[in-house]
């Protein structure tokens, strides 16, 4: 049984451990909660390609979507999702989150 | 209790405009109801399927998971439309040609119509997929849901008599015509899906070639419009089309029209001596 249980624990460890490392220092991350997009605005460099990590800590599901940017990613509840962009030219980008799209707005700023 | 409506709607139409036009295509064909029906109902459980394990597949290939498993949902319907009207570029006078004479369905094309039936069941599992994360997401937030609720089943009914229209509306067409018809409206729907499905490889780091962007008509015509969306699901209207996008739905229609030309092309007779 103990054993059981740890294999249980190396297990889920070995499947939560590649998340934590993933992220590399440049990488951009946007926390959703409350249906909110924080921070709503960032800046990204033009004319290159961004991936940006969009954390969901809401219980509930949230589309990513930016008609400006070309993406749409649903992002379920309580994970976190990978959203690549650009090259952009300069210039102001809106999403939303299309599940909540009264409260969950933002921009990507190209400069 | 609005907002809810509006975004299932939204998402019922884009799989509702798809089997309005498979259905019209198939008319007056024997069985067609059974396989729209299968193609549906698997439709369904695929959608539950694919939001139950939302999560896996949006982590899976390095986080592009998500993207590559809609450009294979898309990709895998454009063959499968390509199919459809290659049958139809053979098959389709005869059949209207029945239909007129005889007044009743015909028995020709069991095939195209598993073609079809995969193409339905698709298109309800990527658009079906976002509605039950949706409702998942009402249930998840626990309260006052029932406002939500019933919004969504408006928006699953408002879906359904948009489907049904688009369904009378094409059959409007004189039989003489409705084959021609479809046949174009279901080549401009794959190769809207052809770019579309370019669009994910793009964004899942897949495909990163030609992404420079043609023009921009967002100003003039918002793909998140009810008009731009719609244009968006019949013709693959994109305010900002990549070149590769362009490319690949140029191709796409090429290729379509060659091989509805092949199709229809029918060997000589062997004389009789």
């Amino acid at each position: 049984m103990r054993i059981l249980l740890l294999s249980f624990m190396l297990a889920a460890f070995a499947v939560s451990a590649p998340v934590g490392g993933a992220s590399s220092n440049d990488d951009i991350v946007i926390i959703i909660k409350d249906h909110r997009f924080t921070p709503s605005e960032v800046k990204v460099p033009a004319n290159k390609r961004v991936t940006i990590t969009v954390i969901n800590d809401d219980v509930t599901p949230e589309e990513f979507e930016s008609h400006p940017m070309k993406v749409e990613k649903v992002i379920p509840g309580k994970s976190k999702a990978t959203v690549r962009i650009g090259p952009l030219k300069p210039g102001r980008y809106e999403f939303i989150g299309e599940f909540h799209e009264a409260t969950a707005k933002g921009v990507v700023i190209a400069e | 209790m609005l907002g809810a409506l509006l975004i299932v709607f939204r998402e019922v139409i884009e799989a509702g405009l798809i089997i309005g036009i498979v259905m019209a295509a198939t008319r007056g064909v024997i069985g067609r109801g059974r396989w729209i029906t299968i193609g549906i109902v698997a439709g369904i459980v695929g959608a539950a399927v694919v939001a139950a394990f939302a999560g896996a597949i949006s982590d899976a290939f390095e986080g592009s998971g998500q993207e590559l498993f809609n450009a294979c949902v898309l990709g895998t319907a454009v063959v499968m439309l390509m199919w459809h009207n290659a049958w139809m570029a053979r098959h389709g006078r005869e059949i209207a040609m029945q239909m007129r004479e005889l007044g009743t369905a015909v028995s020709e094309g069991a095939r195209p119509l598993t073609a079809l039936a995969i193409v339905i069941g698709l298109a309800v599992l990527r658009e079906g997929s976002e509605v039950v994360l949706f409702l998942y997401g009402i249930f998840a937030s626990g309260t006052s849901g029932s406002a939500l609720l019933l919004g969504s089943a408006l928006g699953v009914a408002a879906g359904a008599a948009f489907t049904a229209l688009t369904y009378y509306g094409l059959l409007a067409i004189p039989s003489r015509h409705i084959f021609s018809v479809t046949s174009l409206l279901i080549a401009l729907l794959a190769a809207g899906m052809a770019a579309q499905a370019v669009q994910f490889l793009n964004a899942g780091g897949i495909v990163t070639a030609l992404d420079g962007i043609l023009w921009d008509t967002s100003a003039f015509l918002s793909e998140g419009s009810l008009t731009g969306k719609l244009l968006h699901i019949l013709v693959g209207y994109t305010a900002r089309p990549t070149e590769m996008q362009m490319i690949v739905y140029i191709t796409t229609l090429f290729v379509m029209a060659l091989l509805m030309r092949l199709a229809r092309y029918s060997p000589p007779k062997p004389v009789a001596v």
